[in-house]
């Protein structure tokens, strides 16, 4: 049996890295119908497996399947992590403390509406999340004609304006919920809401919203924090990932959310995460992060990991850049958080500890600072490989056996930095994530324009 | 397009493009600007020179923001850019090479020119994840306009190169071609010959004069190569210990007293 397994595990490690490599080849393809198809193959793939039995097993079993969300929740997180540690440069450790809020926060709105049939939470988040981000992105333009506003000033006035935009959201929600509360009806006679469908959108509202409210508090975290010099950032979020931890543990007591049961952990959360939704929100993050990186945005967000005093002086607002890869890092973080809520159905303040927190910052160093493709694999061969494999394996000399993964881990990565410094994957990225090449161009046609510049000689090498 | 030598645009009248008026600088103790006043108008290509430590780079860093004046007031194109950000300074118009060059040496030659863009990229976070029409049209004309500056500077053949991985000529052109991509109106060059051999020298003259004229620039240029200075710069202005000790003409300078005793020595004036 041993053996069997170690095959099986080796051979789905090297599936899923050649699914992987399949779906962003397809994705990089010219004609969109070809990418489309592909993608729905991609989809469909995995979805068959599931369902596929080879003998009384299937291709992926639950364990297996398990993973793979697990996986890509992951990506996800260590994504928005790469961005802002290996794109710009930012050491942070709260990355985790964004996907825990985004978990919580997408697991409270569904926890209301599922068991306590309300929309309060829902609208509360909804009306909240739009009104601050009105709200920030209305005072950032507004703020933006008056330079010399010192930070500290600029960040009270998003503080009170966020404030704002939460009290009116909690009135404001509240009152639509008692409205529209009824429709979801009596147990005898269920309303429009206790529908599936109704459901299923109100998870998607609240995993996206999940995002935006990380999001949202990162903007307001990073404002002070990275504007008044970086050195200090790393720390300062960690402190963040800690108080957010401490809030988990004393959610029922000091907060008022008795739903979330404090460190005895919140149960009851409708497992609503499926593939499909997994797989959609992967494909999100990744295009996002994508289209982010290959841009303009993305060079000024790489210009500032390069040389901040270079980056300043090509007109690059190294404050604001900063800012802005850890304000989208976190959004990722917080879709993740959502996904993973509601595939595990069980949310404890242990999951996000600061010691978990580490796992994002292996993921992103193991496939190589700055590199989406490495960032995807190393997420995939995390799971499969180290809680997958290592773990059953060590299962098999005792109970206690996989605490040794701990022990491995560390080694691993110390084995990683002396051999290969600069991740698995180094800089590769494959097919959709890589850079668009630009060719030459041709030599410009012989005008006047062309004269100096042929009388510059080259100078020698 | 072509710029007489001094004043011959439309927009230089009499206004100075740069006026610096009793500008100080302290770090602790040390005096390293102490009541500089230098006033530049458009189209002229000025030098600054003075001996190690005299405080040339930090008049640089003064004007460009990187530190702020601890007391005076620089003016560019007639308003105070005193206590401004470096970004927003750049994005008036002045661009500036580094002492010891400072590219993004990881990224391509390409990227590097191209990040100058990012301020008149003309599309913002929004275009760049929609990838809408508007994204293409821009990142395909900056890409080209990148591409024509790395062309002039022949730089084109080497554009997916890190610029980490070219040669010290090379990486001065890069770092050029870079501040103008930001498409200033006054260019501060800091030592741009230094390192360079006497062929890359003359290279150097050259490429300076041109860009002058091709880009309608006013140039302010720290140098320590006695040839560079005295070829090619109008005004020369001579600091020592972070005071102005003379300014004039480059004929005027070589003759002057005070500038001949600062680059020999104190005690030894008379001798030479
Ligand atoms: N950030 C700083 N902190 C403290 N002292 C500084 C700082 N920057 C410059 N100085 C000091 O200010 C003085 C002027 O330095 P600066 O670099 O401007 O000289 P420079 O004229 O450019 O010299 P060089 O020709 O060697 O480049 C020097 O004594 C230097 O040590
Ligand atoms: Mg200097």
């Amino acid at each position: 049996m041993e053996l069997g397994f170690l095959l099986g595990s080796v051979v789905k490690i090297v599936a899923v890295l050649g699914w992987l490599y399949g779906l962003l080849q397809v994705m990089a393809h010219a004609s969109r119908w070809v990418k489309i198809a592909g993608i729905v193959i991609a989809f469909g793939i995995i979805q068959i497996a599931f369902s596929l039995r080879i003998g009384n097993q299937a291709i992926l079993n639950d364990f297996d399947a398990g993973l793979l969300f697990q996986a890509c929740t992951m990506a996800m997180v260590a994504l928005g992590l790469n961005l802002i540690y290996g794109f710009n440069g930012q050491f942070s450790l709260g990355q985790w403390g964004f996907y825990g809020l985004g978990a919580y926060a997408a697991a409270y709105v569904t926890y209301k509406w599922f068991n306590d049939r309300t929309s309060s939470a829902l609208f509360v988040l909804l009306i909240g999340v739009v009104l601050a981000g009105l709200v920030i992105l209305g005072l950032r333009r507004f703020l933006g004609r008056y330079y010399n506003l010192p930070v500290l000033s600029a960040f009270t006035l998003y503080l009170i304006g966020s404030a704002a935009a939460a009290a009116v959201a909690v009135f404001a929600g509240n009152g639509i919920a008692s409205i529209v509360d009824p429709l979801f009806g009596t147990k005898e006679a269920p309303g429009l809401l206790s529908s599936d469908v109704a459901l299923q959108v109100v998870f998607l509202l609240a995993v996206i919203c999940a995002g935006i409210f990380a999001a949202e508090v990162s903007f307001l975290f990073g404002l002070p924090v990275l504007s008044l010099g970086s050195d200090y950032f790393g720390i300062a979020t960690l402190g963040f990932s800690i108080v957010i931890n401490t809030l988990m543990v004393n959610s029922d007591t000091i907060l008022p959310f008795p739903e979330m049961k404090g460190g005895r952990g919140m149960i009851g959360i409708p497992k609503l995460t499926t593939w499909f939704w997994v797989f959609a929100f992967l494909l999100l993050v990744i295009v996002i992060m994508r289209n982010v990186i290959h841009s303009s945005v993305g060079r000024a967000i790489l210009s500032v990991r390069e040389d901040e005093t270079a980056a300043k002086a090509m007109g690059i607002d190294v404050a604001g850049n900063k800012l802005l890869a850890f304000v989208i890092g976190s959004l990722f973080a917080g879709l993740g958080g959502g996904i993973y809520a509601h595939y595990i159905g069980f949310l404890s303040p242990g999951t996000f500890s600061f010691l978990a927190g580490f796992n994002p910052l292996i993921v992103v160093v193991f496939g190589g600072l700055g590199s989406m493709t490495g960032t995807l694999a190393a997420s995939f061969g995390w799971m499969f490989f180290l809680e997958g494999l290592l773990r059953v394996l060590l299962g098999q000399l005792g109970t206690e056996a996989p605490t040794w993964r701990f022990v491995l881990y560390p080694i691993a990565l110390l084995l990683l930095m002396l051999l290969r410094p600069q991740g698995l994957l180094g800089k590769t990225e494959w097919g959709f994530l890589r850079a668009p090449q630009v060719k030459p161009r041709p030599p410009a046609n012989p005008t006047s324009d062309a004269r100096p510049a042929a009388s510059i000689a080259p100078a020698a090498r | 397009m072509a710029n007489p030598i001094g004043n011959g645009t439309a927009t230089s009248t009499d206004r100075p493009i740069l006026d610096i008026q009793k500008l100080n600088k302290f770090f602790g103790g040390l005096r390293a600007v102490n009541d500089f006043n230098l006033t530049i108008k458009p189209g002229e290509l000025v030098g600054l020179i003075g001996p190690n430590g005299a405080g040339k780079t930090t008049v640089f860093n003064l004007i460009t923001g990187i530190y702020a004046p601890s007391s005076g007031d620089i003016h560019f194109l007639g308003q105070s850019i005193a206590g401004l950000e470096p970004f927003e300074i750049t994005q008036r118009g002045i661009a500036r090479t580094f002492q010891n060059i400072r590219l993004f040496p990881n990224l391509t030659v390409l990227d590097n020119v191209r990040i100058a863009y990012h301020f008149h990229a003309g599309y913002g976070l929004f275009d760049a994840i929609l990838r809408n029409p508007r994204f293409y049209a821009q990142e395909k004309e900056l890409t080209e306009r990148a591409q024509d500056f790395l062309a002039i500077f022949k730089l084109d053949r080497v554009q997916n190169e890190l610029a980490v991985n070219l040669p010290y000529g090379e990486q001065r052109r890069v770092e050029i071609a870079r501040a103008l991509a930001s498409n200033p109106r006054l260019l501060l060059l800091d030592e741009p010959a230094a390192g360079m051999n006497p062929n890359e020298i003359l290279n150097l003259m050259e490429l300076i004069r041109f860009i002058r004229e091709r880009f309608n620039l006013t140039i302010l240029l720290i140098e320590h190569q006695m040839r560079v200075v005295m070829g090619i710069c109008e005004w020369i202005t001579v600091m020592d210990f972070g005071e102005v000790i003379a300014r004039g003409t480059p004929k005027e300078i070589q003759n002057n007293e005070r500038v001949i005793e600062a680059y020999l020595g104190r005690g030894t004036a008379h001798v030479a």
